[in-house]
C-alpha cells in the first residue's frame, strides 16, 4: 500500500502509541504514572522509552527526589511533529 | 496491519490522551445526592425558621439571632459533610468499576483547580459572616462553586462547565433578590445538582 510509507515505523508498538498520547497531552509524566496508565511492566516501559529517546521524541529526566531515583518523560517538538503526522497518516489511510 | 488494527490503534490513543488528562470517573449520582442533601437541608432550614416564628415567605426582613446564625452554620456544614461524604462514594464507586486509580495525577489537578475559587469563596463568606453581612452569604457561594465548576470542568468531563455557568448566573440574580438566598440556594446546590446529575448518570454510565 502506497499510504503505508506515511506512517511512522517508531510508533507500530501499541506501548509506544500509548506514551506518545499521554505525553501529548500532558507536561512532565514520572515513570509510575505512566507505568499505572499504560498497565505494562518496568522493563517494557524502560525499553520503549529508550527507544523513543533516541529518536529523539522524547526527553528522559532522571533526578532525585529525597533519597528517591525519580523519572520523569516530556515530548520535544520532534516528536510532536512526528506523532502528528502520524496520525494524519492513520486518518488517511482509513478515509477520513 | 489490516484497518481493523489502525481504527483499534486510533481508539488507543484517544483512551490514552482521555485518561491521562482527565478524571473520567465523576459518578452522576455524586451529583444526584448531594443535590437530595442539599434539598432536604434547606427543607430543613425552613421549619427551623418556623420554630423561631419568622415566616420566611412574607418577604419581610427579619433579624437573626446568634444563637441562630450558629445554628445555620452548623447545619451548612453538616449538609456539605453529607453531600461530599456521598459524592467520594459514588465517584469512588465508579472508579473501580472502571478499574481506575481514585489518586492520580488527573485527580490532584482537579481537585486543586476546583479549590483555588472555592477557598478563595469561603474565606470571603467568613468574612461576610464576621461583618454580619447575611444577605451576601448565598449570592456569594453560588457565585464562587460555579467559578470553581467552570475552572475544573477543563479537568473532568466538559459538562460540568454548563452547571458552573448555571450556578454563577443564579448566584447573580440571587444578588438581586436579596433575602430570597434560601430559594436560590435550594435551586443552586439542590435541583441543578439534581438534573445535572440524573443527565450525567445517563450520559456516562
Amino acid at each position: 500500500m502506497q499510504f503505508n510509507r506515511d506512517l511512522n515505523k517508531e510508533f507500530e508498538s501499541r506501548v509506544r502509541l500509548g506514551i506518545m498520547s499521554v505525553l501529548m497531552v500532558n507536561d512532565w509524566v514520572d515513570f509510575t504514572e505512566m507505568k499505572n496508565l499504560l498497565e505494562i511492566t518496568d522493563g517494557n516501559l524502560a525499553s520503549h522509552s529508550t527507544a523513543l529517546e533516541k529518536s529523539k521524541y522524547i526527553e528522559i529526566k532522571k533526578e532525585f527526589v529525597g533519597k528517591k531515583p525519580k523519572t520523569s518523560y516530556r515530548v520535544t517538538q520532534t516528536g510532536r511533529d512526528a506523532f502528528a503526522s502520524h496520525l494524519s497518516a492513520l486518518e488517511k489511510l482509513l478515509g477520513r | 496491519m489490516d484497518s481493523k488494527n489502525y481504527h483499534e490503534d486510533l481508539s488507543h490513543i484517544r483512551s490514552m490522551m482521555e485518561r491521562s488528562s482527565r478524571f473520567i470517573s465523576l459518578s452522576g449520582l455524586s451529583g444526584v445526592f448531594a443535590g437530595l442533601a442539599a434539598l432536604l437541608g434547606a427543607i430543613y432550614v425552613y421549619f427551623v425558621f418556623q420554630r423561631e416564628g419568622i415566616n420566611y415567605f412574607d418577604g419581610k426582613r427579619n433579624v437573626f439571632t446568634p444563637q441562630l446564625v450558629n445554628e445555620l452554620v452548623v447545619i451548612g456544614l453538616v449538609i456539605l459533610f453529607v453531600a461530599v461524604l456521598s459524592g467520594y462514594f459514588f465517584t469512588a464507586k465508579k472508579s473501580k468499576e472502571k478499574k481506575l486509580k481514585i489518586w492520580d495525577q488527573t485527580t490532584k489537578r482537579l481537585l486543586l483547580n476546583f479549590s483555588v475559587p472555592l477557598v478563595t469563596g469561603g474565606f470571603f463568606c467568613l468574612g461576610m459572616l464576621y461583618h454580619g453581612m447575611f444577605v451576601f452569604i448565598a449570592p456569594a457561594t453560588l457565585v464562587f462553586y460555579g467559578l470553581a465548576l467552570v475552572n475544573a470542568s477543563k479537568f473532568t468531563f466538559s459538562d460540568l462547565q454548563n452547571l458552573g455557568y448555571c450556578q454563577i448566573v443564579l448566584g447573580l440574580l440571587s444578588l438581586f433578590f436579596l433575602g430570597w438566598g434560601l430559594v436560590f440556594w435550594a435551586a443552586g446546590f439542590g435541583i441543578l445538582h439534581i438534573v445535572y446529575g440524573l443527565v450525567m448518570h445517563k450520559k456516562y454510565k
